[in-house]
């Protein structure tokens, strides 16, 4: 042992007993904990996230997560706006499912004005909100499996979500910021023409496209070893941390605000709720393309079912008149004049009104004082909490997972941030 | 059929098992709109968390709402929402507070109230006792102020921009080139509280004053700020235009006679009533000569 060079220097390691040499030979680095910036320009950060990790070596031991870099006071800009106006705002939250976080908001109101919504527009609203879902998923399913390495599926799905903007357009003019549901219903009737191609989609383009592009990835090899056991969450955790959405059912709670407290049409609906049953980031991922082929059920049974009628409530305290009737009525012309500059007013009270937005419960929390604009609007994003967890959830994981567990949660920060 | 929002069916029974879980920590309970809402007592809120998760069933925590009501004494609201996934309920609490007054935190009851508490700090300026990470959230780095309090104006007050000649992001006073513009939309024939232009003379109508909106000014004030603003009528421009108008005739040529015959006498009788000011600041010039009128003395 004398001759050993490490002993003969400075003896053995006071636990282990094993030898140790602390000198600095040539060549050699000291690993010491450090601290890197992950992010804000990122492109695996999915936005603007700046996470302060600190690493043992390529171990995180530590996650900062600091948010709020795409903070645009959307809540204290809505206070000043009536509650048609403030509407726009919720499409830019969460600019990938943008119709999801109107129908929160839409709903808010409606509770609050006690307002019942014509049977038609219920089933375009669900039809549209599962359509955002599939387009939304499409963006996060295909970013997720780009981060952890595969270029081609990312590309194939886009194609689908492309479909799905398009779709958009043909509802309500534009392929993002929609504001087509409206507090009351749906800004204005679809084509039967789109009604028809929808479900023609649903029924030969996306099972094809979709199952092509999973096929290459879910039982991929490198993909599994990739998020496989990566950042398992107990359901004890899930409940916890405040998870929704595919966060908490890829932890195995059959838990879903479109089965549990069914809103618009979705109690007539007939689907399945998939779940996980590791809770890990490949159940996560799963989870949300098991969700694509329910959507694609739900929209098929909306397009079947859905009767004729009026896509709006008939309240003209509430919805506008159509442009036509105001061609020739004095009082249409002058609900519109008023719901246009004055608004409606909606009675004083409060609701808090959740619902299965693509990445989870997305909630509003409305508090008005009587007049035309909300006294108050808290955004419940869903992004808080699974962001909040990350610490939680990458501790003892290697660098590299970082962005698995990140695409897993399905983070954008328009909401996140607000 | 009612609304279409979430259905959530009532717990029946939730208001007995409420006031004997919580007894006294229970200030009020209310169902409105579906919803049920609990205000608890705010030094107790943790212990009434830990009650509601263990023993009713709330096993997650969805939200932390702020919410601002100037008028009140304990202005602040801080508003938790509860869900059951077991009991398939929602359970909103509430707690007051102001500026001063810490609201016990319950990042021990549910691991992620440390974000929403943050935020409502971050927002509102609500302390969180035993909150060890109460930094902000949302706002800039080094940002100051709680931009969600009605009192905080909507434009806020720094504007940044990309300075090139610092070569970094300089952060300014805002400067708006429109005035942020809030319609009053309140009718007047709904009650509105204020005197409406013209109507100063009216007197009340004896109705219980309306919703709307106040008005910074009152009529009358607005009157007297028109009034005092109100600048002198525009100088008569000086034209030439007709021969009227240059001053020229019989009665300038009479004057003019006059001040050539009498110009010595006019000269004579201007000198003493000069006042020494402009004496002097006439006299300065011919400073050198004034040996030769040693008589005029003053300015010697």
């Amino acid at each position: 042992m004398t001759d050993s060079p490490y002993v003969k220097h400075h003896g053995s390691d006071m636990f282990t007993g094993y030898p140790v040499d602390t000198a600095d030979t040539a060549g050699d680095q000291t690993v010491t904990n450090y601290t890197i910036n992950f992010g804000p320009q990122h492109p695996a950060a999915h936005g603007v996230l700046r996470m302060v990790m600190e690493l043992d070596g390529e171990i995180i031991e530590r996650v900062d997560p600091h948010v709020g870099l795409l903070h645009r006071g959307t809540e204290k800009l809505i206070e000043y706006k009536t509650y048609l106006q403030a509407l726009p705002y919720f499409d830019r939250l969460d600019y990938c499912s943008p119709l999801g976080m109107e129908h929160s908001y839409v709903l808010a109101i409606e509770k609050l004005l006690d307002l019942e919504v014509p049977d038609r527009a219920q089933y375009l609203r669900v039809l549209f909100a599962e359509l955002t879902r599939i387009c939304n998923h499409m963006l996060n399913i295909g970013s997720h499996v780009m981060d952890v390495g595969a270029m081609t599926p990312n590309l194939w799905v886009f194609e689908l979500r492309e479909d799905c903007l398009n779709f958009f357009e043909r509802a309500s003019g534009a392929r993002m910021h929609s504001a087509w549901f409206r507090p009351g219903g749906v800004h204005q009737d679809v084509p039967e023409k789109l009604l028809y191609d929808i479900g023609e989609w649903c029924e030969k383009r996306l099972p094809k496209l979709f199952g092509d592009a999973m096929s290459l990835v879910i039982d991929n090899r490198i993909f599994k070893q990739r998020n496989v056991d990566i950042a398992t969450v107990s359901k004890e955790d899930a409940l916890a941390w405040g998870f929704s959405g595919p966060m908490i059912r890829g932890s195995g709670i059959a838990w879903d605000l479109r089965k549990s407290q069914p809103y618009d049409a979705y109690a007539k609906m007939d689907f399945d709720i998939p779940v996980g049953t590791r809770g890990d980031c490949y159940d996560r991922f799963m989870v949300r393309v098991q969700e694509v082929y329910q959507s694609a059920r739900i929209i098929l049974q909306c397009i079947n079912e859905m009767p004729k009628g009026p896509v709006a409530s008939l309240d003209r305290k509430v919805v506008p008149p159509k442009r036509a009737e105001m061609k020739s009525s004095m009082e249409s012309l002058i609900h519109h004049f008023k719901l246009y500059t004055e608004g409606f007013h909606v009675p004083a009270g409060e609701v808090y009104v959740a619902t299965e937005s693509p990445k989870g419960e997305f909630g509003v929390y409305l508090v008005s004082d009587g007049s035309n604009k909300p006294y108050r609007c808290k955004i419940r994003p869903t992004a808080f909490s699974h962001l909040q967890a990350m610490d939680m959830m990458s501790k003892g994981h290697m660098l590299a997972d970082t962005t698995a567990i990140i695409g897993a949660i399905d983070v954008v920060f328009g909401e996140c941030d607000r | 059929m009612g609304h279409p929002a979430p259905l959530v069916a009532p717990q029946s029974g939730l208001a007995a098992a409420l006031k004997a879980l919580l007894g006294k920590d229970l200030l009020s309970h209310d169902f409105a709109a579906d919803e049920d809402s609990i205000t608890v007592d705010r030094d107790a809120i943790a212990a009434v968390m830990i009650a509601l998760r263990d023993n009713l069933e709330y096993q997650q925590m969805m939200e932390i709402a702020g919410v601002d009501y100037p008028e009140r004494a304990e202005r602040f609201e801080v508003v938790y929402h509860l869900l059951s996934v077991t009991m398939n309920h929602r359970l909103r609490v509430r707690v007051t507070t102001d500026e001063a007054t810490p609201v016990p935190t319950i990042v021990p009851v549910w691991p992620n109230a440390g974000w929403l508490e943050r935020e409502v700090f971050d927002m509102y300026g609500v302390l969180f006792s035993g909150n060890t990470d109460l930094r902000r959230i949302l706002t800039d780095y080094g940002f100051q102020g709680h931009p969600q309090r009605k009192d905080f104006p909507l434009t806020g007050y720094t504007e940044l921009r990309y300075s090139e000649e610092d070569k970094r992001v300089v952060y300014e006073p805002v400067r708006l080139a429109q005035d942020f513009r809030n319609f009053d939309f309140m009718s007047p024939w709904e009650g509105a509280d204020y005197v409406l232009p013209g109507d100063e003379k009216a007197g009340g109508t004896g109705e219980a004053p309306g919703k709307g909106a106040p008005t910074p000014m009152t009529a009358k004030e607005v009157k007297a700020a028109d009034d005092k603003a109100k600048a002198p009528p525009p100088p008569t421009p000086k034209t030439t235009e007709k021969p009227e108008q240059t001053g020229a005739g019989a009665k300038a040529n009479i004057k003019a006679a006059k001040t050539s015959r009498d110009g010595a006498k006019a000269k004579a009788a201007t000198k003493p009533a000069k006042t020494p000011a402009t004496a002097k600041a006439e006299k300065a010039p011919a400073k050198p000569r004034a040996p030769r009128k040693p008589e005029t003395g003053g300015d010697a």
